[in-house]
């Protein structure tokens, strides 16, 4: 299992859950696997073109992935994925 | 009525209340003050603005809070210098430093985001408030936040320059050090924030702490007797600086305080951190995140959140983005300083190396009016420069032995 967590703006669709267990063998599957339990987060996280939005950045074990390899990035088991609005900081 | 209407996302313009938010829940864009500034154009002057006080709250008809300022009531209006041994020296014919090395009360332009965020945290209730920091922006809360009496921690990367950290531990805030850059402690903060009903300047309360620095551009143009300049260069970390500085020439032009916008814009990075400056370098309008590597430390975020709109402002006012390199930083600190007599810290090293680059490239010309824009001060990053100046030279207390030593003839 993998353990996503999700930002507030992010949590009137997870039900208020600040975290979820989902499972995925890489960041894009991951994220089809959330939508089938939580429906109209893929929409939330893409942009029309299916890219992850500007404005969102996804960190696997801490490591941005587009240090990786983006949403093809693989994930096993107990890894840890944090969702985080792109907007914050400076200086 | 109220000055702030709402607040409304920069990317699909939803709006949201005047709360403690900072992204689009949809899109997850920026959220911005959104002003009523018809209402503000019947009560604002050149004038009113001129009676107004000495700090940034002269202009408080254009600053995101609803009441009197409670907080940072001295930051804001320091020195426009005219630099007429830098200019001389590097071919410009009015040059011009925005000075807030001598900011109010911790000598760096985070005084007064910090001045506008921690005022409009009160004005919502919080009691604790917190950033994200390279350093200044932390000094700035904990300094403020101790004469506010309000509870205080600030998160910075392992490896900040040493007065940096002596600079919050003073205040006696929760000086929370993260072992990472301060990309990390960025992350870190945004996930912290989502669980804690506190006041992060730059993250929760961002939309009014962004603006503060708006004032840097008013002050410019009040104190060149109304007028905007032709060039400025600006350094960037998350370019929101830039963005807002943009930002504040165009609130007065639309206010009728300014005739005429001509100024283009100019941002500097560090060549070991420019994920703004390489974007533009290579006509994008998206950058890559980076991993720094400078003795910039104030400015060394790789992924900088203000990024695309600072690429965007660039290229609406036709400016320029430059590079300088570590050695380029600590010479172009020294040239201020033996210059003007102003020791800047490793931020105002990029931006003068930035501006000496554009002017030998002729982007920047002789008769361009410019300013730069100098925003910390040397004494906070010794470190960066403390192996290039030299030692003092060590005599003993005699007459004769200070004569030998300099050569000099005894009444000459």
């Amino acid at each position: 299992m993998i353990t996503v967590r999700i930002p507030t703006p992010l949590r009137t669709v997870t039900g208020g859950q600040s975290e979820v267990q989902v499972e995925g063998s890489t960041v894009s599957e991951m994220i089809e696997k959330l939508a089938e339990v939580h429906p109209g987060i893929k929409e939330r996280l893409y942009d029309e073109r299916g890219e992850v939005r500007r404005f969102i950045n996804i960190y696997v074990n801490e490591e941005d992935i587009r240090f990786l390899t983006g949403k093809d990035t693989p994930l096993k088991d107990g890894d840890e994925v944090s969702i985080v609005p792109a907007i914050a900081g400076g200086g | 009525m109220p000055k702030m209407q709402a607040l409304s996302c920069r990317e699909c313009g939803k709006e949201y209340p005047t709360r403690d938010l900072h992204v689009c829940e949809l899109c997850f864009g920026p959220l911005e003050v959104k002003y009523d500034y018809e209402a503000i154009k019947g009560r604002i002057s050149r004038a009113k603005i001129e009676s107004g006080p000495y700090s940034l709250w002269r202009y408080h008809d254009l600053l995101p809070v609803e009441g009197e300022p409670t907080v940072g009531l001295y930051a804001g209006f320091t020195p426009l210098i005219r630099a007429r041994n830098l200019g001389a020296f590097l071919g410009i014919d009015e040059l011009y430093l925005k000075n807030d090395c001598v900011n109010h009360p911790t000598l760096s332009f985070k005084d007064r985001v910090v001045a506008v965020a921690l005022t409009r945290a009160r004005e919502l209730g919080f009691e604790t408030v917190a950033c994200a920091s390279t350093g200044n922006l932390a000094n700035s809360v904990a300094a403020h936040a101790a004469a506010a009496g309000m509870q205080c921690y600030v998160f910075i990367p392992g490896d900040l320059e040493a007065a940096k950290i002596l600079g919050n531990l003073i205040y006696r805030p929760n000086v929370v050090e993260v072992e990472g850059t301060y990309d990390d402690v960025n992350r870190l903060c945004s996930e912290i924030a989502g669980e804690h009903r506190w006041a992060f300047v730059n993250i929760n309360i961002r939309p009014y702490y962004a603006e503060g620095s708006k004032t840097l551009a008013f002050e410019t143009v009040e104190q060149l007797g109304w007028r905007a300049p032709d060039q400025v260069v600006i350094p960037m970390a998350s370019g929101s600086l830039l963005t807002k500085i943009w930002k504040g020439l165009k609130e007065f032009e639309k206010l009728g305080l300014l005739d005429h916008v001509p100024t283009k814009l100019n941002g500097a990075q560090a060549e070991g951190c420019s994920p703004i400056a390489t974007a533009y370098r290579q006509g994008r309008d998206f950058f890559k995140p980076v991993k720094p590597q400078t003795i910039a430390k104030s400015l060394a975020i790789g992924n900088p959140a203000d990024g695309y709109y600072a690429l965007k402002a660039t290229a609406e006012s036709k400016g320029a983005m430059e590079t300088v390199t570590d050695d380029e930083i600590v010479d172009a600190i020294k040239l201020l300083a033996q210059t003007e007599g102003i020791f800047a810290e490793t931020a105002g090293g990029v931006t003068i190396g930035v501006l000496r680059k554009l002017v030998k490239q002729g982007v920047i010309r002789r008769n361009d009016v410019t300013v730069a824009y100098i925003t910390g001060n040397g004494l906070k990053t010794q470190e960066a420069v403390i192996d290039a100046v030299g030692r003092p030279i060590r005599i003993q207390p005699s007459l004769t032995h200070f004569t030998k030593t300099f050569g000099l003839k005894e009444g000459a």
